[in-house]
């Protein structure tokens, strides 16, 4: 058995045809349209951001952050935000997201809501299987290679010398894996991008620890604590099946980063790992480690573990990249299975990383006017792994994450996982009431 | 430095200092500045510097994240965002660092205060009582380098970054916890900690004092300040977080209201200012057209009309005169900005000093990136920061 759901897809390029796998129609050779293919990538130059990479933070590291106003390029707002507006200029979007309402539900959490009914027109709803969370890159779909360089914003990498460097007009050398910072022409706000770590390996929508590390390295580059940058893995809403990030800038804390926390367990690299509470998804929070590749490495061997076990994840960077927000959910299976509420079906709201974060797309106008706090929680709950499941799945993250880093004392206090025996996880099935994985 | 000067002198004469100083020796207190870029401390009270050691010199002119460090909870800090952006009062229990690198817990109570005529936010009281010592575990001393909190804020000083306020680099908080030893860890470990009812007390009282002393005195200068915001924000008023964000922005700027009769200016940036050699009372609230002067050329003018009439955005080279009456070419994009509501809320017009003087080039100009990053930084401003309405707080 196959579970599918049907949805419209997302698009996120210009590039992107109507239907998955229908057959594009393409010019030839030096096409003329400027796009990532060999034919037009010889000659092409982007702009080259290379961040800092910092392996150690040491005090000498931070020298650099004296004298910022010195560096080439602000990162978030002179190069992002401004290469975002040059393309707005240039009418690369879909629709001015700008002009789309946003208000904040009224309650203790602050849902945002915003009204965006321009996202999902002109697309049918295609079928996407939701219960495979690795899948093979498929170069017949659409995927990031097939977008237009001026939807590329620049280049993004560790600097070789170990200082920042800007290039306007690098060349772009594709044996070097490059990674990419391309727009969303589907925005859900202002500055809305996505970040294709190594784009011409043709990589799945798999977390592996690099690409992950250069997420996080991007969070904290942009040095603000309202730039975040999230995941979807297959399963839970990611529509390309080619390694990709999003993030946007919102200068309003979301609910999520609000909800209260109670640690559970500090790493050896420091990394202090917690569970969320009182928020309507469960799921833990990773947050400090003496260097970011000690949060980058406990982080992604939970994702990898996860992804390993067929067990579809969302993940939120936030405040620099210090915090990181991993939440297991099994709202596509439900709903494939027919178990989810039609009301919530008709909303068309597809809960993925910024929704189950506390910032919800609406596409209906009543939707958006009737909006209550009561409203997006039960939405959002629906989406939540129930509190046995999402035990069960703890553990199989502490297995893994134990592994690789050792825990100290207070990993005792975790669930028991004695029951959990983690051999058979890709193919539990669990009570109708739970997520239900098939295979 | 003058402008913090300034800053507290405009509203309660140098008197007040006299009277603040009394009140400084008991009291921890500073006063920070949302108008002035960074939202910087513009007064500190003996008490408090006694406190954290540092001397006034250093901590005038900084932000008050300064302060904060790697044991300093997050969601306390983001509440106190919060609380600056909303225009509230609140108060929250935080881990501060003093000058040596050792933390302390604060009660930390804030409260905006209002200019009467205008109700404007003017400046933030932040009173921070020490809490009592309880027992922290391991014993000795806290070796937390202090030189990297000093990075800290010059790095603050000099980041572009939007809207980060209140708040250390995270960067350097991952660097802070590598001074993993016991106390730290004790910190962290540590219930969040509550204020006694006697600290809650005092605080009351103190910013109960504080201000009855920065009321008085903002009589004798007539510019009346108070406690609750007693009058509406006058028409087209900017919040005070709105501020802070554009003070980020380094470059030449000004936020023009379409909505208020003859579009008047409504924000201008430090940048403008040296432009153009006006200050900012001098500007604010006209429209910009007292720019232009004899030789200003009329299809320019009519060019920007257009754009404003039909909310679209433009580039046109047009000559410019300084307060000094000394003539510039300005190169001008102009752009609307669109709050949360999705409607233009304002037009954000960005100057660049064009050094080359041909004019033939006019018509085909293009906004320079540093321009375009400029409208951007803007618009996400304006947008994020008019989505308070109907907050999370009532």
């Amino acid at each position: 058995m196959m579970l599918k759901i049907k949805r419209v897809p997302t698009v996120v390029s210009n590039y992107q045809k109507e239907e998955v796998g229908e057959a594009a129609p393409r010019t030839v050779g030096g096409c003329g349209r400027n796009c990532l293919k060999s034919c037009c990538i010889q000659d092409a130059k982007l702009p080259l951001y290379a961040f800092k990479k910092i392996d150690k933070v040491t005090e000498k590291d931070l020298a650099i952050h004296e004298c910022q106003e010195e560096l080439p390029m602000a990162f978030l707002d002179s190069l992002v935000l401004g290469e975002w507006e040059d393309r707005m200029q240039r009418g690369l979007f879909r629709y001015d997201v700008t002009a789309c309402e946003t208000k904040v539900i009224p309650g203790e959490c602050g849902f945002i809501a915003q009204l965006n009914e321009g996202r999902h027109l002109k697309k049918r709803p295609t079928e996407f299987r939701v219960d495979k969370v690795l899948q093979p890159f498929d170069e017949n779909k659409f995927n990031f290679t097939k977008v237009g360089q001026e939807e590329v914003l620049f280049q993004f990498e560790a600097s070789e010398d170990g200082e920042v460097q800007f290039y306007p007009n690098a060349p772009i050398d594709v044996d070097n894996y490059p990674s990419f910072v391309a727009i969303n022409v589907s925005p859900i706000e202002y500055g809305h991008v996505l970040l294709i770590p190594r784009i011409f390996e043709c990589l799945p929508q798999r977390i592996d620890h690099e690409s992950f590390l250069l997420a996080l390295h991007m969070a904290a580059e942009a040095a603000n604590p309202y730039f975040r940058l999230g995941y979807n893995s297959l399963g839970a809403f990611a529509t390309i099946n080619h390694l990709h990030f999003q993030a946007y800038y919102l200068a309003m804390p979301f609910p999520i980063e609000k909800a209260p926390t109670k640690k559970i367990a500090t790493s050896n690299g420091g990394v202090k790992v917690s569970e969320l509470l009182k928020y309507p998804v469960r799921g833990l929070v990773f947050e400090g480690g003496d260097t970011l590749e000690d949060l980058s490495k406990i982080v992604s061997d939970a994702c990898i573990s996860l992804q390993n076990n067929n067990i579809p994840y969302n993940v939120l960077i936030s405040d620099c990249g210090t915090q990181v927000f991993l939440l297991p959910q099994c709202y596509a299976e439900k709903q494939a299975l027919g178990e989810v509420d039609a009301e919530l079906l008709d909303t068309q709201v597809n809960p993925a990383v910024w929704e189950i974060s506390g910032h919800m797309v609406l596409k209906r106008k009543k939707d958006f006017d009737e909006a209550s706090e009561a409203n997006a929680w039960r939405l959002l709950a629906e989406v939540s792994l129930s509190e046995e499941r999402f035990q069960e799945v703890n553990a199989i993250i502490f297995e893994a994450i134990a592994l690789t880093e050792e825990l100290d004392d207070n990993v005792q206090c975790l669930p028991k996982d004695d029951s959990v025996d983690s051999s058979t996880y890709p193919t539990v099935v669990a009570g109708s009431q739970e997520c239900v994985v098939l295979q | 430095m003058e402008s913090i000067k300034k800053s507290f002198d405009e509203f309660y004469s140098h008197y007040a200092r006299e009277s603040l100083e009394e009140l400084s020796e008991e009291i921890p207190f500073t006063i920070t500045d949302p108008s002035l870029s960074n939202h910087p401390i513009i007064f500190a009270s003996h008490a408090f510097l006694n406190i954290t050691g540092f001397t006034r010199d250093e901590v005038l002119g900084r932000s008050g994240s300064m302060f904060q460090g790697s044991a300093t909870c997050r969601r306390s800090v983001m509440e106190i965002r919060e609380a600056v952006r909303e225009e509230r009062e609140t108060n929250v229990v935080l881990v501060n660092y003093r000058k040596n690198g050792t933390p302390f817990w604060v009660f930390l109570t804030v409260s905006p205060v209002f200019c009467v005529k205008s109700g404007a936010v003017v400046h933030f009281v932040a009173v921070q009582v020490p809490l009592k010592l309880r027992v922290y575990g391991g014993g000795g001393s806290v070796v937390v380098n202090h030189d990297f909190m000093f990075r800290c804020c010059r790095k603050e000083v000099c980041s572009d970054s939007l809207v980060e306020l209140d708040r250390v680099s995270s960067r350097n908080q991952v660097l802070d916890l590598e001074h993993d030893d016991d106390d730290v860890t004790d910190l962290e470990s540590e219930e969040p900690r509550e204020a006694s009812d006697d600290e809650r007390r005092s605080a009351v009282t103190a910013m109960d004092n504080i201000f009855s002393v920065l009321t008085h005195y903002s009589e004798l200068t007539g510019r009346l300040v108070c406690r609750k915001r007693c009058s509406n924000p006058a028409v087209g008023l900017l919040s005070s977080s709105l501020i802070i964000s554009l003070g980020r922005i380094k470059q030449s700027f000004v936020l023009t209201n379409p909505h208020l009769p003859d579009m008047p200016i409504v924000y201008a940036s430090d940048a403008f200012m040296k432009l153009t050699g006006y200050t900012r009372d001098e500007v604010l609230g006209r429209n910009c057209r007292f720019l232009g002067g004899r030789n200003t050329d009329d299809s320019a003018l009519q060019l920007i009309r257009e754009s404003i009439k039909t909310e679209k955005l433009c580039t046109v080279r047009i000559l410019n005169y300084r307060k000094d009456k000394s003539s510039f070419w300005n190169l001008l994009h102009i752009s609307p900005v669109r709050d949360a509501t999705g409607k233009v809320a304002y037009f954000v017009g960005v100057q660049i000093e064009d050094a080359y003087k041909i004019e033939e080039y006019r018509q085909c100009w293009k906004p320079d990136m540093k321009q375009l990053s400029v409208v951007g930084a803007v618009k996400a401003a304006v947008r994020s920061l008019s989505m308070s309405a109907g907050s999370s707080k009532t």
